[in-house]
């Protein structure tokens, strides 16, 4: 009884010490790989094939982490989670990076003990609707069902819209992205609301993705981006800094292909950014090369963005450099 | 010599035993202890905090109509999460309840056709329980859903059950309702005396069977009193009240011709479906639990039975089944709260259910994970609860049957 009641007392002790005060990096680093929660399978951002391998725009941000950690863009598991499970899983501590296509409000930021790490795909709201139907405007909805997924910006974004705008609508909502897109293809809905870049990659999965529109309007803006638990600030600079890394990367012309001869570049800024000058890995608590071997696994923003969602038929668009017209901007490393 | 004593004293039962509780006590308090303080150690770090003061803020977003939007009268923006809260409850209560009627009802049917001498009846019963049993709940569940989506016409077509009075299509089912007249009060009143007539003259019936032997002609007399208090509301009253029937429009703008919700009850399809898959499921267990009750009455008590010159039916009526409920009644209680817990599977399917409303969209929006589980838990609590309340009372009635 005694022995028993010491080793309770023992575990119980390391529990409380192990939990409470666990800096995520120290985690990550004595489990061996970075948990990342991403979608159920949102082709572009966060998508599994047959045999279980994740990619996506999303993925390539937790393989740059995992990478800047690790030097091997492999080490990292992935948690599939529905997007009313997701924000439970992160706070948890279920997972230890949170990067499914979520948009940062101010609420989620302020209330939910959540941090955002930064933006990497600015989106906005758009619906589809059976082509058949004849309608060109959000403006003709009156009376409409509607499918989208529950805990989600959308469905808040949608019920503003017809308030504002005095129209009348039903609001099916479900769990899981598969659900509202064979609910909708069944003809229960007549409008399919969600982000725009999620109405490209759902499309191809109806039954014809010819016989659908997807109206004019933008109804909202979607900055999505990577989120962390609040209170761990040297963990959300790593996840914040990979981001930026990825889209300094693009700016300065590092890709994939030449990030290891670009170390001897005479430009000081790609130095600092691939660490043969300065001590910015150390000041993160990673190693020097940490950008560079990011870079060396999943590539610059831009050739994620080639890889994962170009293939969607999404041009760049606002997502082009501040450099390019678009309003991509990551601060400098120095 | 003390080391005697002290050995004593540990194998002394009654020591010992108390000796455990207290380590025990000191195990819970110390594994409560933790919790709490972790919990308030994570609070800290994510910079969160406890409080119900959310339940007054307006809640965004819209929900499917069902019983609870509309006994609360929910309008997104304006309606605050307590009334979220309760739209829960009264969606999960309304599967659940409806869910309870048909699986008990069904699953009696099952439960006696399988014990059943012709073949066909026992065959499919016996199809029917090991089918239902064996595929998970959640398939079943889309089975229903998209079997039903598929099978009908959408918004702008309709399958009439009943023409011009009872219509289905992907947007529910539209029934007709009534619209009350001046007279309903005196109506209803009057219902209310001819049933308490009824109750009285069931009693007296009984009564007078276990005196006499010849109960009084139940059945006539009922009829007789409801026929008798539908004409008396009929010549003082008149009919009291007019039904709604659903308006179909076939023209004007695309997205509003169909059936206008305004003008029936609309039980949405993801309803449907909830309760058909609770029902079906529920009743294959149950069905499991009447055989084996039926089973265990002892033989021959039937052969009994029949030997008096019983009918099968009546055996099974009056001698079988009262008997049979005692082992029954028990698994009964726990299938049905299995079923009601079972009913937040719906969120997969978009109804509108206390975890998928209260836990989800809403959870989602003001994050207070802790005090939001602790009020669902609260509600799950008082159904099993209350039902087990319930179903013991019940129990103990069955018992009395026994002399
Ligand atoms: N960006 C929105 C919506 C995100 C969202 O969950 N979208 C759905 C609709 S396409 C999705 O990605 N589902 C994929 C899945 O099932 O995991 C938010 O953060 O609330």
């Amino acid at each position: 009884m005694k022995k028993l009641l010491t080793f309770a007392i023992a575990a119980g002790a390391m529990a409380i010490t192990g939990l409470a005060s666990a800096a995520t990096l120290d985690d990550v680093r004595t489990k061996g790989y970075v948990q990342c929660g991403v979608s159920q399978g949102l082709p572009g951002f966060s998508n599994a094939d047959d045999s279980g391998n994740w990619t996506g725009i999303d993925v390539d941000l937790c393989r740059a982490v995992a990478a800047a950690i690790f030097g091997d863009g492999d080490k990292v598991r992935f948690t599939p989670l529905s997007a009313k499970q997701r924000f439970t899983a992160l706070s948890s501590g279920e997972i230890d990076i949170l990067s499914r296509n979520t948009t940062w409000t101010m609420t989620r930021d302020t209330q939910l003990g959540l941090n955002f790490a930064g933006v990497n795909y600015y989106d906005g709201q758009g619906m589809m609707v059976p082509s058949g139907l004849g309608v060109k405007s959000a403006m003709e909805l009156d009376g409409a069902n509607i499918c989208t997924n529950t805990g989600t910006t959308t469905e808040l974004n949608i019920t503003d819209f017809f308030r504002s705008n005095k129209m009348s609508f039903n609001l099916v909502a479900f769990e899981k992205a598969d659900e509202v897109v064979a609910a909708y293809d069944a003809g229960r809905c007549d409008v399919y609301t969600t982000d725009r870049s999620a109405l490209a990659a759902q499309r191809t999965k109806l039954t014809d993705p010819n016989a659908h529109k997807v109206l004019p309007e933008i109804i909202s803006k979607e900055p999505l981006g990577p989120v962390v638990r609040q209170g761990d600030d040297q963990w959300f600079n790593i996840v914040r800094w990979t981001l930026n890394a990825l889209i300094n990367a693009e700016e300065l012309g590092v890709t994939q292909s030449n990030v290891q001869s670009m170390k001897n570049s005479d430009n000081p800024a790609i130095k600092r950014l691939l660490g043969t000058e300065g001590n910015f890995g150390e000041e993160l608590g990673l190693e020097n090369n940490w950008a560079a071997n990011a870079i060396q696994a999943v590539g610059n923003y831009a050739e994620s963005y080639e890889k994962t969602v170009a293939p969607l038929g999404l041009a760049r668009g606002v997502n082009a450099l501040w450099s390019a017209g678009g309003i991509m901007y990551a601060p400098p490393v120095r | 010599m003390k080391e005697h004593s002290v050995f004593q004293f540990v194998n002394d039962a009654r020591v010992r035993g108390i000796l455990a509780q207290v380590a025990l006590l000191a195990f819970a308090v110390f594994c409560i202890g933790w919790l709490v303080s972790n919990t308030a150690q994570n609070f800290e770090d994510q910079d969160k905090s406890l409080g119900f003061g959310f339940l007054v803020q307006a809640a965004g977003f819209q929900i499917a109509p069902t019983l609870g939007t509309w006994l609360f009268d929910y309008e997104a923006g304006v309606s605050t999460y307590w009334d979220v809260y309760f739209i829960g409850i009264v969606n999960t209560l309304l599967v659940a309840a409806l869910g309870v009627v048909a699986a008990t009802i069904i699953g009696f049917l099952m439960g006696v056709m399988r014990l059943s001498q012709n073949l066909i009846l026992r065959s499919f019963a016996t199809v029917y329980v090991e089918v239902l049993r064996n595929i998970p709940l959640l398939l079943q569940l889309f089975f229903w859903y998209f079997t039903v989506l598929r099978a009908l016409p959408d918004k702008r077509g309709k399958v009439e059950l009943l023409p011009g009075v009872v219509s289905v299509n992907l947007e529910g089912l539209f029934l007709p309702y009534p619209i009350w007249q001046s007279g309903a009060g005196v109506a209803g009143v009057i219902m209310l005396v001819a049933l308490g007539a009824i109750w009285a003259v069931n009693r007296r019936s009984q009564q007078r069977q276990l005196l006499t032997g010849h109960p009084l002609p139940f059945w006539r007399i009922a009829g007789g009193i409801l026929l008798g208090a539908l004409a008396v509301i009929w010549l003082s009253v008149g009919v009291p009240f007019e039904w709604s029937l659903p308006v179909f429009k076939e023209t004007g703008p695309i997205l509003r011709r169909g059936f206008q919700g305004d003008t029936a009850i609309v039980v949405i399809p993801e309803m449907l479906a909830v309760w058909f898959a609770l029902t079906l499921y529920t009743a294959a267990f149950i069905a499991e639990i009447v055989r084996s009750g039926i089973m265990a009455v002892s033989k021959g008590q039937s052969e009994a039975s029949v030997a008096m010159g019983m009918t099968r039916g009546q055996t099974l009526r009056l001698v079988v089944i009262p008997q049979a409920l005692r082992v029954i009644i028990p698994p009964l209680t726990s299938q049905y709260l299995n079923l009601t817990k079972n009913s937040s599977l719906a969120v997969a399917i978009a109804y509108p259910e206390l975890v998928s409303i209260f836990a989800g969209t809403a959870m989602n929006n003001v994050g207070k994970e802790i005090e939001m589980v602790g009020m669902m838990m609260c509600v799950y609590l008082t159904f099993s609860l209350l039902t087990s309340f319930f179903m013991n009372w019940f129990n103990k009635r069955a018992m009395l049957v026994e002399r």
